[in-house]
């Protein structure tokens, strides 16, 4: 078991052969993950990687089966991409674009609903199920086969709390990445239902950061339905008011998006909330009693 | 990107929106000729001089060198150039320029709307924004308007409302009566406050903006609805379609070094403590912010410096962090997955040595890919460099150099 990606997912690129797109499918393909083909506009019926290349989303569906997308469009397009995705017919939607307009995501969000998929990112790594299936851009080799998940809004901030798991004695099922954005199309809460219902993982990381609510949202679900532990870490304590902090939605603008705040509210709900990013793996570790 | 005042209510015109008429000027010299201008166009006969910076709080602010308000009444042509004077080329502290007076470089000279008439005038308080838990735009109003709207929401949460937007038909006619009833409007100033509503959503929707916030909305005294000030954020991720609005970008607003770290591609943010940092991703940035804290010494910045730290970067990366007087010390935190660290430990090494010396210690943690290798990199170049592979070993150091 594992969630949202697997060795038997079949999964395309988008902007298959971009120099993104080609440089992280390259990676993505000698991980192991089952990477059918590819979509470029304009480029059907060639091959790129030694994959068919298809110029829709649909024509890639039909002919190969494929239930997972991982969108590498430039920011413009990308909404257009992934609103493509779902109306396609692709169950699990993985859009790593930073730098998408806020206004294109409230659109996409919106349209996408009418469908039976889910929309990971925009603006993250991506998801990895550790040796079956990398969709993301994350280093693969930092994810060390275990029992615990991750949900996180950032990036090395993910494979920082891998490599701590690894460190500390354990390793990873799933690592959900799920985004930087304002806007994003799995929350928190909805990543963290994911994995608690995941009979392989025993224990559950979960990453913030400033801005928004999605941490507190998360938490107050975990009080009422938690099944596992939780070690939760919020970036960003030292950060000032109404600065974006690199990513997009990382602002504090009330006293609810502080690290502070969220922290207090995880902590009330009974998660494991560390102070110093350096002790997230350890701490896993000291809740579940496992010695490196 | 955040606007002035006067550039927000240029695009609310260009949308239909009613607005409290002016003109921008940046010399003394012009602010007459701007004020007869203005009565030509609009009959007005006081003004309203206008400190145009990138902060709320102007009309309580102080400008240091003379003691005017940013702010202020003219009653009469008579009173602009003494007026205007006492603004223009001053420093302005208000309640949100953080401690830090900003230059005054333009100011507005508006109409005055406060004019008497056959009706009271009221003020109200609007603004749109997303709100993120629903993934839609929302319109916030109130009859508070004209205050401190963060004070209304604490302390009469209840005389705050909210209208949200579905985003597949926009806003609708009912949407805006609604709003118009329940700021307690009827007759003239209710049609024209529906108007209102309508223009002002379309200007927030048409330009990608992430905020447009109206305080005061302001029903005159012949029922007119108009917009006396605005307050404009931009979507920076929109721009790229609005370069007429990418063009309204005014620098003197922003930090120097910030904009000089914007135009070498890094995302930088200044702040005021000792220690800086040189990070790829923003997550992981802020948390080595937060290592410093807990270290014992204070983030000097934000600096993601992205998935391509070669010597370039990372020497451009140290003339803007050494700019500071500040920094006792450099952390360096690279989680190496795709880049590989030896890499990077040689772009600090070649960056070091072609600054020739850096002044203050810096500590380089590097992991992930080939992080053993960029560890010797780093111990063999007799540097004034400590290495550390570890989170933990960093904050360590970081403590070490300070005490």
């Amino acid at each position: 078991m594992s969630v949202l990606v697997n060795k038997d997912s079949k999964v395309i690129v988008q902007g298959f052969t971009g120099s993104e797109g080609t440089f992280h499918a390259g990676q993505m393909i000698e991980y192991g993950t089952n990477v059918v083909g590819g979509v470029t506009p304009g480029k059907g019926g060639s091959n790129h990687l030694d994959r068919p290349v298809f110029n829709t989303v649909a024509d890639a569906v039909t002919t190969t089966g494929a239930d997972v997308s991982i969108i590498f469009v430039p920011p413009a397009f990308a909404a257009d991409a992934i609103m493509e995705a779902a109306n396609a017919g692709i169950k699990v939607i993985v859009c790593i674009t930073e730098g998408i307009p806020v206004k294109d995501m409230i659109h996409a969000r919106e349209y996408i609903k009418g469908f039976d998929c889910r929309l990971i990112g925009p603006n993250c790594p991506g998801i990895i199920t550790a040796g079956e299936a990398k969709v993301g851009i994350m280093p693969g080799f930092v994810f060390k086969k275990g029992k615990i998940g991750i949900v996180s809004k950032s990036g090395t901030l993910t494979y920082e709390a891998a490599d701590q798991v690894a460190k500390a004695g354990m390793g990873i099922t799933t690592a959900i990445g799920i985004g930087g954005d304002p806007i994003i199309g799995t929350t928190t809460k909805e990543a963290v239902e994911l994995l608690m219902n995941d009979p392989e993982t025993e224990g559950i990381i979960m990453i913030g950061e400033i801005g928004g609510n999605l941490e507190a949202i998360a938490a107050r679900w975990i009080k009422d339905n938690a099944k596992k532990p939780v070690v939760g870490f919020i970036a960003g304590e030292t950060a000032p008011k109404g600065r974006t902090m690199g990513h997009a939605g990382a602002i504090v603008g009330g006293d609810d998006d502080t690290a502070e705040a969220k922290k207090r509210i995880m902590r009330e709900c009974g998660i494991h909330v560390v102070d110093s990013p350096a002790h997230i793996g350890a701490k896993m570790a000291e809740v579940l009693g496992i010695k490196a | 990107m955040n606007l002035h005042e006067y550039q927000g209510k240029s695009i609310l015109k260009s949308f239909g929106v009613a607005i409290q008429e002016g003109v921008v000027v940046d010399k003394v010299e012009d602010a007459v000729a701007a004020a007869k201008k203005l009565t030509e166009e609009t009959g007005t006969s006081w003004y309203v001089v206008k400190a145009q910076i990138h902060a709320g709080g102007r009309g309580k602010g102080t400008i240091e060198e003379t003691g005017s308000h940013g702010v202020v009444l003219a009653k009469g042509i008579d009173q602009i150039e003494e007026k205007v004077n006492g603004i223009l080329g001053g420093h302005l502290m208000t309640a949100q320029t953080n401690g830090k007076a900003k230059k005054v470089n333009k100011v507005l000279i508006a109409q005055d709307v406060y004019y008497p008439g056959e009706s009271e005038t009221s003020e109200f308080y609007m603004s749109v924004l997303l709100d993120r838990e629903k993934g839609r735009n929302v319109i916030v109003y109130s009859t508070e308007g004209g205050m401190d709207i963060e004070h209304v929401a604490e302390h009469t949460p209840e005389l705050i409302h909210k209208e949200f937007i579905d985003p597949r038909v926009g806003i609708q006619g009912f949407q805006a009566r609604k709003i118009a009833f329940n700021l307690g409007l009827s007759g003239e100033a209710f049609k024209q406050m529906t108007k209102f509503v309508v223009a002002l959503y379309n200007a927030y929707d048409g330009i990608d903006a992430a905020m447009f916030e109206i305080n005061p909305v302001l029903k005159t005294s012949d029922n007119k609805i108009i917009a006396v000030d605005a307050k404009v954020t931009m979507d920076g991720n929109g721009l790229f379609r609005h370069p007429n609005y990418l063009a309204m970008r005014d620098k003197t607003e922003e930090d120097p070094t910030e904009v000089e770290a914007d135009e070498a591609g890094l995302n930088f943010v200044k702040l005021d403590g000792n220690v800086a940092c040189m990070v790829n991703g923003a997550g992981l940035a802020m948390a080595t912010m937060d290592i410093i804290k807990l270290s014992g010494g204070n983030p000097a910045n934000f600096l993601d410096v992205g998935g391509t730290a070669n010597a370039e970067r990372v020497e451009k990366a140290f003339h803007i962090i050494l700019k500071d007087p500040n920094v006792k010390a450099i952390l360096i935190n690279i989680f190496g997955g795709i880049v590989r660290c030896d890499r990077v430990a040689q772009g600090v090494v070649d960056a070091y040595k072609n600054m020739g010396s850096i002044p203050v210690p810096i500590i380089v943690r590097l992991q992930g890919t080939n992080a053993v290798e960029a560890k010797r990199l780093i111990d063999e170049s007799g540097l004034n460099v400590h290495s550390a592979v570890l989170l933990q070993e960093a904050a360590d150091k970081v403590k070490e150099v300070l005490a």
